[in-house]
């Protein structure tokens, strides 16, 4: 049965209350190592929530019709990493295509978020908690822009800190770390308002 | 029933996605006929695009340099863009220098082409060719040094001492890609019908692994080339040639096609820094044409001696050189060469421009 929520709900839940970073502490690597540059994080932001998004979108498709009907929902994390890995190559394609200056500015990074967890673990809770396929876009088009939100706001601290007198030891991953402890504890101030699940 | 059904339908799903993936590939990849000018347009090239500089350029048999493979790894796949191909990418930056890219220096495998370009090219690349060549020859000159003779049968090649070629290493073993390295030649330049390359085993390399353990006479190997700027210069000052192990190739080659050609009234002052005498090679061979030659100076030297009898110079190659810059080589008007591993070569340097002996006189071909 899908969870009684309206997808606005879920959208705005997805970006603030369950923030997929900072409440699920999900595609973690690359958000602490890009987020030391403010254009990189932008687009890794903006890639990583069209690839949540389509991949989302499409592993909905699969599940329901493909690995639910025939009984093999335990095959479900190779599936959705094939179909992850499958969209970042056709995206890669068009994105090369239609807009070689985007193209330049993610260039490497789209082949990254391949292996970013934040992707399939949202194709892996749109299953758990079994969203209809309206519920599975808004919550995933929430989370990408969570995540983006995430990073930019890491970025912008880091370049504040850059200029701060960080303790040597606690200098660059340290203070990174540290600082994205703060950020998930202020948005923790954000639960209890919207509910998720 | 599952074990059945489950296979395949992940098969028929990744059939699907891949089907897919090729469909868009030969849609949005397609790029249509575009125009690749080179020189201003002295060479015109119509070709489908997709496919970056470098290979598309070696499937009409141009050639830039190489070592591999178009990883974007060696950084020596540049030439100059005129035209726009886009903003530098991250990949080609760490090969560039600034100069380099104010004048549009780009790495030839990092460029997709996606519409008509503009470059250009040193004109000998023109003259770069691949040859099918056969290895006639295999000598040990050293416990890690062989000195290969390839045959290149009917092709005649024409080079200037200095130059390197390119091998094209098949895949053997562990290794799945071909790859290619580049060696200076050490063969004379009058020789139309040959190339040899001297290649010390570095333990671990793909190559010279290859060389050293798979190669033998007889074998069909792929070489291109010529390239390179390393040669000597036409004037009439002194040489200071500097080199270590199978820096020797290049010297070789000049040397012997200076004394060929009668170019002989310049001073050639040869070092050869080596560790052992387990590592000196060619010593009668070029004893020999010290004999000949009174111009030039053979300086083989020692750095580890020990118990050995040794009656030439010993001491690091660059305290040797050091000192017959200040005793014996210090007058009259010089210039530098060297071939060999960065670190010998930016420490001749040192020594050399502290001994008079200005930076822009000073050539060297340095081992990637
Ligand atoms: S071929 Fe090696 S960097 Fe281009």
């Amino acid at each position: 049965m899908s969870p009684d929520i309206s997808p606005i709900v879920l959208f705005f839940a997805s970006i603030f209350t369950s923030n997929i970073l900072l409440a699920n502490f999900l595609g973690m690597c690359s958000f602490i190592s890009i987020s030391k540059d403010m254009n990189s994080s932008n687009g890794l932001g903006m890639a990583v929530t069209a690839v949540l998004t389509i991949t989302a979108a499409i592993n909905w498709v699969v599940i329901n019709y493909i690995l639910i009907p025939f009984d093999l929902l335990y095959l479900r994390y190779i599936v959705f990493i094939v179909v992850i890995a499958a969209t970042v190559q056709i995206l890669e394609m068009l994105i090369d295509r239609l807009s070689p200056s985007l193209y330049m500015a993610l260039g490497i990074f789209l082949p990254l978020i391949t292996v970013n967890c934040a992707i399939l673990g949202v194709s892996l809770f749109i299953e758990i908690r079994k969203y209809t396929f309206i519920q599975t876009l808004f919550y995933a088009f929430g989370a990408g822009l969570g995540w983006w939100l995430a990073i930019m706001l890491l970025s912008a601290i880091q370049k504040k800190i850059a200029n701060a007198p960080v303790p040597a030891g606690l200098k660059g991953p340290g203070i990174t770390l540290i600082t994205i402890g703060f950020m998930a504890m202020a948005f923790i101030g954000f639960s209890g308002m919207l509910i998720v699940q | 029933m599952e074990f059945i059904i489950a296979p395949l339908i992940i098969s028929i799903l990744t059939g699907i996605l891949a089907a897919i993936i090729s469909i868009t590939d030969k849609i949005v990849n397609n790029y249509g006929e575009i125009t690749i000018s080179i020189n201003n347009g002295k060479k015109e090239i119509k070709i489908d695009g997709g496919e970056n500089l470098l290979t598309t350029l070696s499937s009409k048999e141009i050639y830039l340099p190489s070592a591999c493979g178009g990883r974007g790894s060696c950084g020596a796949c540049k030439c100059k863009v005129t035209s726009d191909v886009g903003e530098y990418l991250p990949t080609e930056i760490p090969y560039l220098t600034k100069e380099e890219m104010k004048e549009n220096i780009r790495l030839g495998c990092q460029i997709k082409l996606k519409k008509d370009i503009s470059i250009e090219i040193p004109d000998s690349l023109f003259n770069v060719k691949k040859y099918e060549a056969v290895v006639e020859k295999i000598v040990d000159v050293t416990h890690d040094i062989k000195e290969v003779l390839f045959n290149l049968g009917n092709e005649e090649i024409n080079f200037t001492a200095g130059m390197y070629m390119q091998l094209c290493i098949p895949p053997y073993d562990k290794i799945k890609n071909e790859t290619q390295r580049a060696y200076s030649i050490s063969s004379k330049p009058s020789d139309k019908h040959h190339i040899e390359l001297l290649i010390r085993l570095v333990p671990g390399g793909i190559a010279t692994t290859w060389v050293h353990t798979y190669l033998k006479e007889g074998d069909k190997v792929k070489l291109i080339g010529p390239f390179g700027e390393f040669e000597a210069t036409p004037t009439n000052s002194t040489m200071i040639c500097v080199a270590g192990g199978s820096g020797m190739a290049p010297f070789k080659s000049m040397l012997y096609h200076m004394y060929e050609n009668n170019i002989n009234d310049r001073e050639i002052w040869y070092f050869f820094g080596a560790r052992t005498k387990k590592d000196l090679f060619y010593l009668e061979e070029l004893a020999e044409l010290q004999e000949k030659w009174p111009n030039f100076h053979f300086v083989p030297a020692l750095s580890e001696p020990e118990g050995e009898e040794w009656k030439g110079e010993s001491g690091l190659i660059t305290d040797v050189l050091d000192r017959y810059l200040k005793t014996i080589i210090n007058s009259g008007y010089k210039e530098g060469y060297l071939c060999g591993s960065p670190g010998m070569i930016n420490a001749c340097n040192n020594v050399m421009t502290a001994n008079g002996i200005k930076l822009e006189n000073i050539y060297y071909d340095k081992f990637a």
